[in-house]
């Protein structure tokens, strides 16, 4: 059977995931990046935020321009990926439990 | 930088419940506290199933009844271990290469009738491979792109923030 299986947070959005290939192949600025991919400047801008915000993506100030390019470390990338992952996902686990613990105890 | 050489992430969280619901809730209910924008299925997410015992296959299910299988149960010893495998590959599809593939080990220990330690260890992360090569290769220029960087965005962020 076909399974479709996209992405995971910060790459789930087609786009996105897009722009973080575009940034693969070489360091790019948001002009650039609009031009490449069919959404505004405005709209690569917030992509490029929720990307950095996961930490997959770093900007640098080149002259006028703040060029964007992926994490120079590729495992670190994905060590802080996951390490913010299941920090949330634990927290989000602990209340779950802690609920229907309460729940018992009334 | 003695991160950047580790292959491994740990995390550990205490909740106030016994180890016993500590485990039914973080493997069997794994749904009720998933991050709901991290699932691999394009579709709406209808559940998430936990086969719970070695060799169970962890998938989640689509509100159009797709599935996605995302991980293999290695150890299921309940109330205390359980390991299962992550099958997602670097680009962030499932991996069918269960040698590029990495594991989350989760240990439970009860440290009082109602308070459990839950460590979790997301470890062999360097089998994903040679996607990180890949990336490093794309963003190590020449002229050194790493170099600094890191202070440099540093003092970026410090520039921006009003």
């Amino acid at each position: 059977m076909k399974t479709y299986c996209g992405a995971l947070s910060a790459l789930g959005d087609p786009t996105r995931r897009a722009i973080f290939e575009h940034l693969g192949e070489r360091p790019l600025a948001v002009v650039d990046l609009a031009a490449l991919v069919p959404v505004s400047r405005p709209a690569v801008s917030q992509h490029l935020k929720v990307l950095k915000g996961a930490g997959l993506v770093r900007d640098e100030q080149v002259g006028t321009r703040r060029v964007y390019s992926l994490d120079p470390d590729g495992i670190a990338v994905l060590r802080d990926y996951l390490d913010r992952f299941w920090n949330t996902a634990l927290h989000s686990f602990k209340k779950r439990v802690e609920q229907l613990q309460e729940e018992t105890n009334r | 930088m003695t991160e950047t050489t580790s292959t491994a992430v740990r995390t550990t969280i205490t909740v106030d419940a016994p180890v016993a619901l500590a485990f039914t809730v973080f493997t069997e209910d794994m749904a009720s506290w998933w991050p709901a924008d991290h699932h691999i299925l394009q579709a709406p997410l209808a559940s998430m199933v936990f086969e719970p015992r070695a060799g169970g296959r962890v998938y989640d299910v689509g509100e159009d009844g797709s599935e996605c299988q995302w991980a293999r149960v290695l150890v299921h010893e309940p109330p205390h271990r359980v390991v299962f495998s992550w099958d997602i590959s670097l680009q962030w599809q499932v991996e069918e290469d269960k040698a590029r593939t990495s594991e989350v080990e989760v240990r439970f220990i009860a440290e009082a009738p109602a308070r459990t330690r839950v460590e979790l260890e997301h470890r062999h992360l360097d089998r994903h491979g040679e996607g990180w090569e890949g990336m490093r290769q794309a963003v190590g220029s020449p002229e050194g792109w790493a170099v600094g960087l890191q202070s440099f965005s540093r003092r970026l962020e410090n520039a921006t923030t009003p």
